[in-house]
């Protein structure tokens, strides 16, 4: 691998241990990983921020890691906590947890790690711009930098997004080369889909079966003018192709950047005049869109497995258990956007919840709804507003919650195995439903029913 | 005496018993981070302390945090004391990387069997064999056993 006499500085020590260190974890994984040199990074967003997921080895390390003097030289964001900053206790969480999580987020800090606390560091005015190359590391945000704002990450461990952040680089492999954001897998969509829960069990349905692939959908079952996927929806599909596989990149057709680019470079000529361009030798897709750049066209060849979904029902049997009462709904997994908060407000204003309802987010977003009062009818019918959090890195096992509802394919993918809780899975309306009744609406196999 | 070459992950010097896996290892609830003993259930190396063992195994697997339980283990002093992989990925390796435990991969693991004497040396790996030749015999049918 090729080295910049600037990267040798860092890796012979020079600039000192602790940043020998960071690329020391930058070069080897460059080796492992075949790639020929480092690219300078323009932001990092670091994982592995709950004390739940990183216990006492983690805290010793970051500490450790901070005492020895390491700083970040790019912007780094840090993930959500296992806990909200300021008002854990009202979550129900332990004084000895607190604690330690705050050891944590204050190593972060004196590296330099902005307090940001979130999934969605694209929410909050930390928008990656096309072809950038990142080190993020959550897996859902790592999804929405690479296809719906066309940068360029792999999914990072908590380790070496901070590594990358101390060096400033990582190593050229992977989504950070055209070659492989190219799709692997084309996925039919013959159904409709209709609500953020759909869009999770079909980026259940598709993870499971591509695994690290990149899918490139195309959504047959929707009036696609009239009803293309909002922000919420991809969250929602990304989310859960990151958690049921290892998902980082996918295109929709005609909704997301790089496939988008089909559309330009149809319309300037570059390629046959149909808006879906399927020839003998497969689909016509733009996979390059850096500053500057001309979208290059690749062809798909024919044999791309093809994956062909009819009906949402499988995914959403798999992710959503026949329980009748509910004793906690979660939603916000990713974080809640402030049009979601906008909607939970509305369903619950002048009405009383029954059972524990969290809401999670980023604190600024929180801020952002508190000043548009849409922070106070949750709150006033029994709900709660989480910040820095959410239930996939909060403790929930010492909570005793044991049958959760919620909007999230990837809540209801984590939740079993990492929280020890069975779950509905449905739509917002149907969780709020819950929260009101503490009992799911409908029959117990309404959400497949529908489809 | 046989000599192997690898491609160095983390540079160091260091001996040891071998410890062979012929499956992979996941740190993070494979093994305890008190104890150093592999604790997954159904694994090969179950109820083995990888303490001060050359540990030899095929790659990791499973959670990212695993990084941090190799951390906890060398803080602990129960960290192995050298990593020989096939293939290496990325938990592993920064696992080794911050912990200082000399690591190679593209090793032909297939060469060591568990009890052989192991060192370590930046890109070569040196096996002797410690024991008498009946012991020797027996890793030997163990390693036929593991291989088969």
């Amino acid at each position: 691998m090729q080295l910049t006499s600037e990267e040798h500085t860092m890796l012979d020590g020079r600039q000192g241990a602790a940043v020998q260190k960071a690329m020391q974890i930058v070069t080897a994984l460059g080796e492992i990983y075949g790639a020929e040199h480092l690219v300078p990074v323009a932001s990092a967003q670091v994982s592995g921020v709950s004390f739940k997921n990183l216990g006492d080895a983690g805290l010793e390390f970051l500490e450790g890691w901070a005492v020895q003097g390491a700083r970040v030289r790019v912007p780094a964001y840090m993930n959500p906590t296992g806990m909200d900053l300021q008002r854990w206790r009202e979550m129900g969480l332990s004084a000895e947890f607190a604690q330690k999580q705050q050891r944590v987020v204050a190593a972060l800090q004196a590296m330099g790690v902005e307090l940001t606390c979130t999934c969605t560091p694209y929410l909050v005015g930390h928008v990656p711009r096309t072809g950038e190359h990142l080190a993020w590391s959550e897996s859902s945000a790592v999804s929405y930098a690479n296809s719906v704002l066309g940068a360029r990450s792999n999914r990072e461990g908590g380790p070496s997004a901070l590594a990358a952040a101390i060096t400033g680089r990582t190593a050229a492999y992977g989504l950070h080369l055209d070659a492989n954001r190219q799709p692997t897998h084309l996925v039919e969509v013959r159904c409709p889909l209709r609500s953020e829960a759909d869009y999770g069990a079909l980026g259940y349905r598709v993870g499971r079966q591509v695994g690290d692939g990149v899918p490139y959908l195309r959504l047959q079952g929707q009036d696609v003018r009239a009803d293309l996927p909002c922000q919420e929806h991809l969250m929602a599909l990304g989310a859960a192709m990151a958690a049921s596989g290892a998902v980082a990149l996918y295109h929709v057709e005609g909704v997301t950047l790089e496939a988008a680019a089909v559309a330009t470079s149809v319309a300037s000529g570059e390629a046959p005049t149909s808006e879906v361009v399927t020839t003998n030798a497969g689909l016509v897709v733009a996979t390059s869109v850096a500053p500057g750049e001309e979208p290059t066209t690749q062809v798909v060849p024919a044999n791309t497995p093809t994956i062909v979904v009819y009906d949402l029902s499988a995914a959403y049997a798999a992710l959503d258990s026949p329980l009748d009462q509910i004793d906690f709904v979660s939603l916000g997994c990713p974080h809640s956007t402030l049009a979601d908060i906008a909607r939970a407000a509305e369903l619950l204003r002048g009405k009383r919840v029954q059972v524990t309802l969290w809401i999670t987010t980023s604190r600024d977003v929180r801020e952002r709804a508190e000043r548009e009062g849409l922070v106070a009818p949750i709150e006033a019918a029994g709900g709660h507003v989480f910040a820095d959090t959410c239930l996939v890195v909060a403790p929930m096992e010492e909570l005793g919650f044991k049958a959760m509802a919620t909007n999230s394919a990837k809540a209801a993918f984590y939740a079993p195995s990492h929280s020890g809780l069975q779950c509905r899975f449905g739509t917002l309306e149907q969780c709020i439903a819950a929260a009101l009744s503490g009992h799911w609406p409908g029959p117990p196999s309404e959400g497949s029913a529908r489809l | 005496m046989i000599q192997l070459r690898g491609r160095v992950i983390f540079r160091g010097k260091a001996r040891g018993q071998a410890l062979v896996s012929t499956a992979p290892i996941g740190f993070l609830g494979g093994v305890d981070p008190a104890t150093g003993v592999v604790v997954e259930l159904g694994h090969p190396l179950q109820g083995q302390c990888v303490a001060g063992r050359v540990l030899v195994f095929p790659t990791g697997k499973g959670s990212t945090v695993g990084s941090y339980t190799l951390y906890r283990l060398a803080r602990s002093g129960l960290a192995p004391a050298a990593i020989l992989n096939v293939r290496s990925e990325a938990i592993v390796a920064v696992g080794a990387i911050i912990s200082g435990i000399p690591m190679l991969d593209q090793v032909d693991v297939s060469r060591i069997a568990s009890g052989d004497t192991v060192e370590v040396d930046g890109d070569t790996v040196t096996i002797g064999r410690s024991g008498t030749q009946e012991k020797h015999e027996d890793t030997k049918a163990q390693r036929h056993k593991e291989i088969t």
